[in-house]
């Protein structure tokens, strides 16, 4: 029996099988050695994979289960990417080789058929643990060892060439700022000629040995190296001599003289005070005849010079330096090369003011990342620390916005939602299955989630977005909310797959009320609280468009004493009147009439009615109502009618009709109500 | 009554099921699990309601726990359901017919674990 005290292994078993029993009996087998975490079905499985991808470390699969199977779910597995990082071991009653075999084509690693003993199981699962983890570390462990290698190997020549500084009593960054220079130079070099052929391990070769360029001064008398003031002509000539000096040194070390970067650092030591027309020392090269190494080195040396204060001059700025180097005032260099250094000079000037000893190790990190990218690795430990990283920012991000905040996926199809949004929601963070979830059906109403589904589905690449308003039931309130979503597409293809979707909910509830209250006010007459005549125009419009079978009849009527009434007993009484009516219109329709106030005197009434005698009884008491007395002010309105059964018109026709009759009305005694179509049509 | 005896009772094969569980501890634990599991009720049902989708998988899961658990009677009753319905979408009466045995072998496992002391 397993040591129940011994240490667990890190990484998580998933453990997907639809029988409780057999999950807890795998369950039971491993878990003195093993976390295990249990999916019933495939759906569940991807669901949690797709979350703590990076905590398991090994899937036992069953096959055959509800919702999605075992063959699904290696499928998944496969798009996913995740089966090239993660074992998978199925253990099926299903011996037949057809099942086994599709299960290894889909990338499972081993086939356990049931009934499956302990011992099997635990060995199975170790070993193949064991194998990936050690895969794992093999490669985190070639990552770093690369780092350090290339970064002893920088320090080494650093050291080495400070020394070289620490004699000739130069600047501690002339090494570095030759060494940046000639990187930059060569690296534009290679985009602007296919001339030389430099692979990008050549240029990391020549910016390293550009270090020891002036090795050979540690055979050059101190007296004359650190000489205040001009040399004199022999004193020069000893000097000129560390180039060949600089070799010799190198040539002397008894073993590796065919690496390249003792060739390399040779070639530079040599020629690096060659000059492209042949003017240079020791051995007076001309043209390409000088390597391109030498040739780059020369001009970074060149520059640092001026650029650098010396004891026999002050510094130059970098635009006196690039000047005088392109005036052909410190010999004539390669015109490539001079162009590079044209192209860049901005470039340069902010580069060499940052670099430092820190910036160039940055520099280290660059090259070993570029080399694992290209010997292809896997993912190492760092990826996986800045991910985890980011999804802690996203949790402290979530925990402290509260929104709610969700992501779809796409396959197998689910929405997450944030820590917070589902517990406001009451929903289990991840939901399966969503268009029949109660997200779907109690949050949303059922038609505003397809649409926003659909929507999302509507999105592209270039067009990502959607913003929609809908009216959310949360905890048992209903309010607006923005839903913002924005797609996922995978990207590194010129064909881009839809992946997902992030989202949140934004409340605007206030803001929506607020704007509906506005919008109301905007659509009522301020006096009466009546419609006002556009807002009427507009539901009346609507409704005659709709009416089918329906019948309708439109009252015109005006006050034929407002006037009277303002002045007679001023604009307070005249205002009182006017809401006086548009109480007495209100109480005797129904809310689904439109009753309005056209400006001045002048009101509407649009109705439903069924049949015309109802209606003519309808009229009356609307009628006998408006115009009973006000105090003892007697109330007058003359009022037309006009009908919309089976009517095809506009409602400025109807309104039309319904003024006529009531100008008939108003024409012929006041006070009393007409019907258009019994008004004589002659006149 | 202990595990082995238990085992003679419901026809099932002690031996195997030790070498492979190790433990009467572990065994008699999921033996319990088996008395208490659904699958045999969501079985029946299954084909009452003539889901033969899902009673094939009830059956499979009822099957693949016999066979865990070496309980031999029962195991070859529900196999013989399971291939029965392998594949199916309609009923077969023939179904009926061997629910009865895996019925009569299940009813014996469970009256025979739940007098395991």
């Amino acid at each position: 029996m397993a040591d129940k005290h011994k240490h667990k292994h890190q990484g998580k078993i998933l453990i997907v099988d639809d029988s409780e029993l057999n999950r807890s009996l795998l369950a039971d087998i491993l878990d003195a050695d093993f976390e295990t975490v249990e999916a019933e079905d495939g759906l569940q499985a991807c669901a949690y994979l797709q979350e703590h991808e990076l905590e398991v470390s090994l899937v036992l699969l069953d096959i055959v289960m509800p919702h999605m199977d075992g063959f699904e779910v290696l499928a998944m597995m496969n798009r996913k990417g995740w089966i090239k990082t993660m074992p998978v071991i199925m253990i099926s009653a299903e011996t037949g080789s057809s099942y086994i075999d599709r299960a290894y084509d889909l990338g499972a690693v081993d086939y356990i058929s049931r009934p499956f003993d302990e011992r099997t199981v635990l060995h199975r699962v170790n070993s193949n643990y064991m194998l990936s983890i050690k895969q794992k570390e093999m490669s985190d462990l070639f990552s770093s060892q690369v780092y350090e290698h290339e970064r002893d190997n920088r320090l080494m020549i650093q050291i080495l060439s400070h020394i070289v500084e620490f004699r000739n009593g130069e600047s501690g960054l002339h090494i570095l700022h030759v060494s940046t220079f000639t990187e930059m130079i060569l690296r534009h070099l290679l985009t602007i000629t296919d001339k030389y052929e430099l692979t990008p391990a050549q240029i990391g070769i020549i910016c390293n040995t550009s270090a020891l360029h002036d090795i050979g001064k540690m055979s050059i008398p101190e007296s004359i190296l650190n000489k205040p003031g001009k040399l004199t002509r022999e004193e020069f000539e000893i000097m000129k001599t560390h180039s060949v000096e600089g070799e010799k040194l190198l040539r002397a070390i008894p073993y590796h003289q065919n690496v390249k970067l003792l060739e390399t650092a040779c070639e530079i030591c040599r020629w690096h005070h060659e000059r492209y027309d042949g003017s240079g020392y020791p051995d007076g090269l001309k043209g390409d005849d000088i390597p391109i190494s030498a040739q780059v080195v020369a001009l970074a040396d060149v520059y640092d010079a001026l650029t650098s204060k010396r004891v026999y001059k002050p510094p130059f700025t970098h635009e006196q330096a690039v000047n005088m180097i392109m005036n052909g005032e410190c010999g004539v260099f390669n015109p490539l090369i001079l162009k590079c250094l044209d192209d860049i000079k901005d470039k340069l000037k902010h580069e060499l003011a940052v670099s430092s000893p820190a910036h160039d190790m940055e520099a280290v990190r660059e090259n070993v990342e570029h080399v694992l990218k290209t010997s292809g690795a896997g993912v190492s430990d760092r990826t996986i620390r800045l991910l985890e990283h980011e999804r802690m920012k996203n949790r402290f991000y979530e925990r402290l916005s509260h929104e709610v905040l969700f992501e779809y996926v796409a396959s197998p199809e689910m929405i997450v939602l944030s820590e917070w949004g589902a517990d406001f929601l009451g929903l289990p963070e991840k939901i399966l299955d969503p268009r029949s979830s109660k997200l779907a059906t109690d949050v949303f109403e059922k038609d505003d989630f397809d649409r926003l589904m659909s929507k999302m589905f509507d999105t592209t690449p270039e067009n990502p977005m959607v913003e929609e308003k809908y009216l959310l039931t949360l905890q048992g309130v209903k309010k607006w909310n923005k839903v913002i979503i924005q797609s996922i597409w995978s990207s590194d293809d010129e064909h881009p797959v839809f992946d997902g979707a992030l989202g949140k909910f934004v409340d605007v509830d206030d803001e929506t009320q607020e704007l509906q209250q506005l919008e109301e006010l905007a659509e009522h007459d301020a006096a009466t609280g009546l419609f006002n005549h556009h807002a009427a125009k507009r539901r009346i419009t609507k409704l005659l468009a709709e009416a089918g079978s329906k019948k309708y009849a439109l009252v015109f009527f005006d006050l034929d004493n407002l006037k009277k009434a303002n002045d007679n007993y001023g604009h307070l009484f005249g205002n009182e009147l006017l809401k006086a009516v548009a109480d007495r219109m209100k109480s005797n329709t129904r809310a689904t009439d439109v009753c309005a106030r056209m400006g001045g005197d002048e009101f509407i009434i649009f109705m439903e009615y069924r049949t015309e005698n109802g209606l003519s009884q309808l009229i009356k008491r609307i009628f006998t109502c408006l115009t009973q007395p006000l105090g003892d002010f007697p109330v007058s309105v003359s009022m037309g009618i006009a009908l919309a059964e089976n009517y095809r018109g506009t409602y400025d026709e109807l309104f039309h009709n319904a003024d006529t009759a009531a100008y008939y009305v108003k024409k012929n005694g006041k006070n009393t109500y007409k019907f258009y179509s019994d008004i004589p049509s002659a006149d | 009554m202990d595990v082995k005896q238990c085992y003679e009772k419901i026809g099932g094969n002690y031996d195997d099921v030790m070498s492979r569980l190790r433990t009467d501890e572990r065994i008699k634990k999921f033996l319990l699990k088996v008395a208490d599991d659904k699958s045999f009720e969501l079985l029946c049902s299954s084909l009452e309601t003539r889901n033969i989708e899902e009673a094939f998988r009830a059956a499979h899961t009822i099957k693949g726990v016999c066979l865990n658990l070496s309980i031999t009677r029962l195991y070859n009753s529900a196999s013989a359901l399971t291939e029965a319905l392998r594949g199916k979408t309609e009923f077969d009466p023939e179904f009926d017919r061997l629910l009865e045995r895996v019925r009569a072998d299940y009813e014996v496992t469970v009256a025979g674990i739940r007098e395991i002391v």
